[in-house]
């Protein structure tokens, strides 16, 4: 709010009824609507529902399925998060030093991020293809037998690899750019105290790069249980069967295909509770944020 | 050795780019026995023609021009509405003395803490109830119920000195003036940011316009895709010059705009934050 704002009363009504009856509409109900029905057991033949109060959660919290799943998430998760931000932050401290070919490197390194998840899944079903995939012919030539569909963990590999290459492009921009913005004294300083550059890096450069790491981790944690969507449907071409699935892709497939909306909205309830505290984190980290630079 | 580096990792990501490419300019049967090879086939019309003007499914109506045609409009629906919404609610927070304006702000700001995934089957009821399955208003609406570009013009709007109202004020310009006169204007390359970011994100939507359109003529590009990997399954022969032609059309669009508009596109993706 400004000091020297406006009074007319009528018009910032006007201006704020777009964004709020849009977000009432598609965001407070449907998100006050999976809350009621995760107490509801909906008849599977859509004849009414039935109050079952906290049944859902605690079927949830008893199915060794639901566990299984979420574990795998859980690793699925921390594997795509650590590689894509290693992979991202060597490249860009590499491109932020090289002063020839700089831009070139830029672009190659960034287009990625405007390929649709989907796209990626599909392309990693090109490289994975039984007969002929060249990465299905790598990992033979070491000896791995990959299946992809068939075998779990290989499934598992090639969603982990697809979204590590979708999320690359995202983590690089934002590192190349916290980089940039290490004050050219700071830089010079370090150079003239010390002069390994492993040591620099660790001492001078990783330190000041911190808050956008804190950043990046939770805007990658965010990616990996709910952007990655697409690429898991492709991958699995739709069809779970024995292949590892994500907690968001478990809560489609019941609700959508299964029909069971009390369960799948359960679910939603317990995604949202689980983005909420990442959200606070968020924001506790941002506030540290502030306070370092 | 920085090179190096560099050259990997950019191989890294372009050389499966490259492959999908090689095999939208050879013939299918090659594709099918030896997939990507290092030739450049003759066959990049043909398969350019099919993907753009053949159709698969029932109806014959998701050619890659149609599935184009709505790409193009929930890309650019999705970014103009995000955009003209969000800008109103900012100038409406930052601008105007509101009694409800803490509500207001806390009842818009939440909804950045939930991703549209997990509340995707009430919304999906909603449409239903709404009659908005397999419509253009059914696809775009409900994504934009998110907070995103009005925290980022409120963001933006904060940092403009307040000088600039006071003088308006003071020349006798009322808000509507002053917001298309002063404020539009000076906000030109934060909405040129915002607008490369939310094409690319609306053109790249799955999920939900998988579940709210069933109508082929109604699929995006992106929809499209996972009936495309269930042609590649099926039981002739499959049409990989056409598939993979058309998961390239599915990348250019928002490709060449990050490219060609990168600085603007680094700005608005760095500065928003969220």
């Amino acid at each position: 709010m400004k000091r020297a704002g406006f009074t007319t009363r009528w018009l910032p009504m006007l201006l704020l009824l777009p964004q709020l009856a849009v977000i009432i509409v598609f965001f407070y109900w449907p998100a006050a609507q999976a809350v009621q029905s995760s107490f509801y057991l909906e008849d599977p033949f859509g004849f009414g529902s039935t109050f079952v109060g906290l049944d859902n959660y605690t079927y949830l919290a008893q199915s060794t399925e639901y566990a299984k799943i979420a574990r795998f998430t859980l690793v699925f998760t921390i594997l795509v998060t650590f590689f894509s931000l290693a992979l991202a932050l060597l490249l860009a401290v590499k491109a932020d030093k090289v002063i020839r070919g700089a831009k070139s490197y830029r672009t190659l390194l960034m287009w990625v991020y405007a390929v649709a998840p989907p796209v990626a899944g599909f392309i990693g079903l090109l490289m994975f293809n039984q007969s002929w995939g060249p990465l299905t012919e790598l990992a033979k030539s070491f000896g791995w037998d990959f299946t992809l569909g068939v075998n779990a963990t290989d499934t598992a590999a090639a969603m982990v690899l697809v979204s590590v290459w979708k999320q690359v492009p995202v983590n690089f921009i934002f590192f190349l750019s916290g980089l940039q913005s290490i004050p050219k004294s700071v830089r010079e300083a370090a150079l003239i105290d010390c002069a390994s550059a492993i040591r620099r890096f660790w001492d001078v450069t990783f330190p000041l790069l911190a808050p956008t790491g804190f950043f990046l981790l939770i805007i990658n944690i965010t990616y990996a249980l709910f952007d990655t969507f697409g690429i898991v449907d492709t991958l699995v071409k739709g069809e779970p069967g024995n292949n590892p699935m994500t907690l968001v892709y478990k809560v489609y497939v019941d609700g959508f295909r299964g029909n069971d909306l009390g369960g799948s909205s359960a679910q939603s309830v317990v995604l949202m509770v689980l983005v909420l505290a990442l959200t606070v984190v968020q924001f506790r980290l941002v506030e540290r944020r502030i306070h370092y630079t | 050795m920085d090179h190096a580096v560099l050259i990997l990792g950019s191989l890294f990501l372009l050389v499966p780019l490259l492959m999908v490419l090689q095999t939208t300019t050879t013939p299918d049967l090659d594709t099918i026995k030896n997939g990507p090879q290092f030739v450049i086939g003759n066959r990049i019309d043909d398969n350019f023609m099919a993907a753009m003007f053949k159709a698969s499914g029932f109806s014959g109506e998701n050619t890659g021009m149609r599935m184009l045609m709505n790409s193009m409009i929930l890309g650019i629906g999705f970014a103009v509405g995000k955009i003209v919404i969000g800008m109103m609610a900012a100038y409406a927070l930052v601008y105007f003395r509101l009694r409800f304006a803490t509500f207001a702000f806390w009842l818009i700001f939440t909804t950045l803490l939930l991703p549209l995934e997990v509340r995707i089957l009430p919304s999906y009821e909603i449409a239903q109830k709404l009659g908005l399955l397999n419509t253009y208003t059914g696809l775009i609406v409900p994504l934009i119920a998110s907070a995103t570009a009005t925290f980022f013009f409120r963001q933006y709007f904060r940092s403009i000195p307040e000088e600039l109202v006071e003088a308006a004020r003071i020349d006798g310009a009322g808000p509507v003036r002053f917001f298309i006169d002063i404020l539009v204007p000076l906000s030109q390359t934060m909405i040129a940011a915002m607008f490369i970011i939310m094409f690319v994100y609306g053109w790249n939507q799955y999920l939900w316009p998988t579940m709210v359109t069933t109508d082929e003529d109604m699929y995006t590009l992106v929809r499209g895709i996972k009936q495309l990997t269930q042609d590649l399954e099926g039981t002739s022969i499959p049409q990989y010059g056409r598939a993979n032609m058309l998961a390239l059309i599915a990348i250019l669009p928002p490709v060449l705009i990050v490219i060609f508009f990168q600085s603007w596109f680094v700005k608005g993706l760095t500065e928003s934050d969220k």
